[in-house]
């Protein structure tokens, strides 16, 4: 039995006025709900976050319009400031999501509805999974309050923020009182390495080949579930990319919030840094047939047909529309069987614009999507059986999500096997 | 051993620690294996994971006992709109502390006037709590308890 009397919330004169409604009744709300997560979690006081990233614009049920309406009523705003992560529908293309069924419909509605509560309490209308493409991001040892579990991952691996695992509900109301308890990742404790992964036997080709991120990722969530890996063995110069997928991946697959990758990521100098001088508690030894073997399991297609490829999950860097313009450029058209989706925030959008990619996108038939992801909300056509995508998440998800059979690919097989009109895939990418 | 479990916690209620207050009586349903709201029960309360040993039954007006939830944080909003609809578990007893459940029992209360406590006991007293016993769960901020009425 835990002890009751156990360490209590203290909460400072500004908290507790907060707490109290001296400050308003939207932030009122808000209070409680972040001190009742509080206790929940034990923390000993609450943690000032300095940005905060908001996953609750996707549309699930009245009770999330319900929650951001009350909170817009009462005249909640946010203190700090505040990034949106996608919403159910393609506000800069609209023919995007479909809107026929009444379940659509109702989607689409209440879907708008929400992603325009959330504007009025002053977040602002970034509605991308990748927050840290965006122009400011938090630096090292800052505390933040992130959702949305890829974001989450990276801020608190690749730019050494610090956020625990928050989600819907919670993330708005961090955000209006600009705290968050005192628990979980905000301490240095728990952001300490559990697992080592060692991936040294894996050739340095691979590692730096775009399937090693994705594949790793779904490799090292399925072993480690919610501990924190340490990866031993990656290329120094592993690319935010590559991590981003990692991330993705091993989020999705199990549920990792933290990672370290030694020589790479910023509170993993040293393998002893990143395990606090602890030991680890496991070793795990990943090689070429393991990563032959991920990319089976998350491969459910059997045969070569193939309907569509989406890309961009997380959205897209401006550095990955790059590859895919190169990759396009100057080769054949895309087979016409083969819808090709990309899906990217509006702020890359924009500047793959500036840069002249969307010219040579256009030119292919890519279908770019923006503000939303094509695994949460009625993009793709009904009739689709089999889809092609290099992304570890989208691959873990779409399954369930969209009764969509999938085959995991590198960026330049996902291009090859649309020019074909077929699966080509090959594993010596992975030897 | 002579005395059944149940017939323990008859006789002597549980104390528990209050993860979220409120005031409920109802039947145990004690989960085999942890439970995802998100994807694991439907709007309505049942439980629909093809994996979940009580697949098929429903959570509904049920003081639900399990070690924890388990998954997504969108399983917060799944329990908030199945108290939104009347068809949420009357209290959730359990050996973890669970934010995600804890998060869909506080909106569902500023939302909708919910009621539903959220109580955790150890593993051990989890264990005294079969299905099918009529209990009573109160939580208040302070204090907790699950007990068998007159």
């Amino acid at each position: 039995m835990d002890d009751p009397t156990g360490p209590t919330l203290q909460l400072t004169p500004d908290e507790q006025s907060m707490l109290d409604g001296e400050q308003g009744d939207g932030i009122a709300m808000a209070m409680r709900v972040v001190v009742g997560l509080a206790r929940v979690h034990e923390a000993p006081r609450l943690v000032k976050i300095e940005s905060a990233h908001i996953d609750g614009c996707l549309f699930h049920g009245q009770s999330g319009l319900d929650f951001a309406s009350r909170l817009v009523d009462l005249g909640a705003t946010v203190r700090v400031p505040t990034t949106l992560n996608v919403g159910s529908i393609d506000l800069l293309h609209p023919g995007t999501v479909r809107n026929q069924t009444p379940a659509e419909q109702e989607v689409s509605i209440g879907g708008r509805a929400l992603m325009e509560a959330y504007l009025a309490m002053g977040a602002r209308a970034t509605w991308t999974c990748a927050p840290y493409q965006l122009d400011a991001r938090p630096g090292l040892g800052v505390n933040v309050a992130w959702a949305e579990s890829n974001a989450i991952a990276f801020c608190n691996s690749v730019l050494g923020a610090r956020t625990d695992r928050y989600g819907d509900f919670l993330d708005i109301c961090a955000a209006i009182t600009g705290r968050a308890p005192f628990a979980g990742l905000h301490t240095d404790e728990a952001r300490l390495g559990d697992v080592l992964v060692d991936v040294t036997a894996i050739p340095d080709r691979v590692l730096r080949g775009d399937l090693a991120g994705p594949l790793l990722g779904y490799l090292v969530g399925s072993r480690v579930g919610t501990s924190n890996p340490v990866l031993i063995g990656m290329p120094s110069e592993t690319s935010e990319d590559t991590l981003k997928a990692f991330g993705a991946a091993a989020a999705s697959s199990g549920g990792v919030a933290m990672f370290h990758v030694v020589g790479v990521t910023p509170e993993a100098a040293t393998v002893d840094i990143a395990f606090g001088g602890r030991s680890p508690t496991e070793t795990i030894t990943l090689t070429s047939d393991d990563l032959v073997q991920a990319r089976r399991e998350l491969t459910t297609a059997s045969d070569g047909r193939l309907d569509v490829v989406s890309v961009g999950t997380p959205h897209a860097s401006i550095d990955e529309i790059a590859h895919l313009a190169a990759l396009l450029e100057d080769g054949p058209e895309m087979a016409s069987g083969v819808d090709f989706y990309v899906s990217t925030g509006r702020s890359v959008w924009a500047l793959a614009q500036q840069r002249g990619h969307r010219d040579v996108l256009e030119a292919y038939g890519i279908r770019v999507v923006t503000d939303t992801c094509t695994y949460v909300t009625s993009i793709l056509r009904p009739q689709a059986q089999v889809a092609m995508t290099n992304s570890g998440k989208w691959a873990h998800y779409a399954p369930g999500n969209l009764g969509v059979d999938v085959v995991m690919a590198s960026l330049r097989e996902c291009v090859e096997s649309a020019r074909a009109g077929r699966v080509v895939i090959d594993d010596d990418e992975l030897r | 051993m002579t005395t059944s479990s149940a017939d323990a916690a008859s006789r002597m209620p549980l104390s528990a620690v209050p993860l979220h207050a409120g005031h409920a009586s109802g039947t145990v349903l004690h989960l085999d294996t942890p439970l995802s709201f998100w994807g694991g029960t439907d709007h309505h309360g049942t439980i629909i994971d093809a994996h979940h040993p009580q697949r098929g039954q429903s959570v509904t007006g049920r003081v639900l006992v399990m070690r924890a939830g388990r998954g997504s944080s969108s399983s917060s909003y799944v329990l908030a709109e199945q108290l939104r609809q009347q068809c949420g578990p009357a209290a959730i007893v359990l050996a973890e502390r669970d934010a995600i459940v804890v998060l869909g029992a506080i909106v569902a209360r500023e939302l909708y006037g919910s009621d539903m406590p959220v109580a955790l006991v150890t593993a051990e007293e989890l264990a005294e709590l079969p299905t099918g016993l009529a209990v009573t769960v109160d939580c208040s901020t302070d204090h907790g308890s699950v007990t068998l009425p007159d």
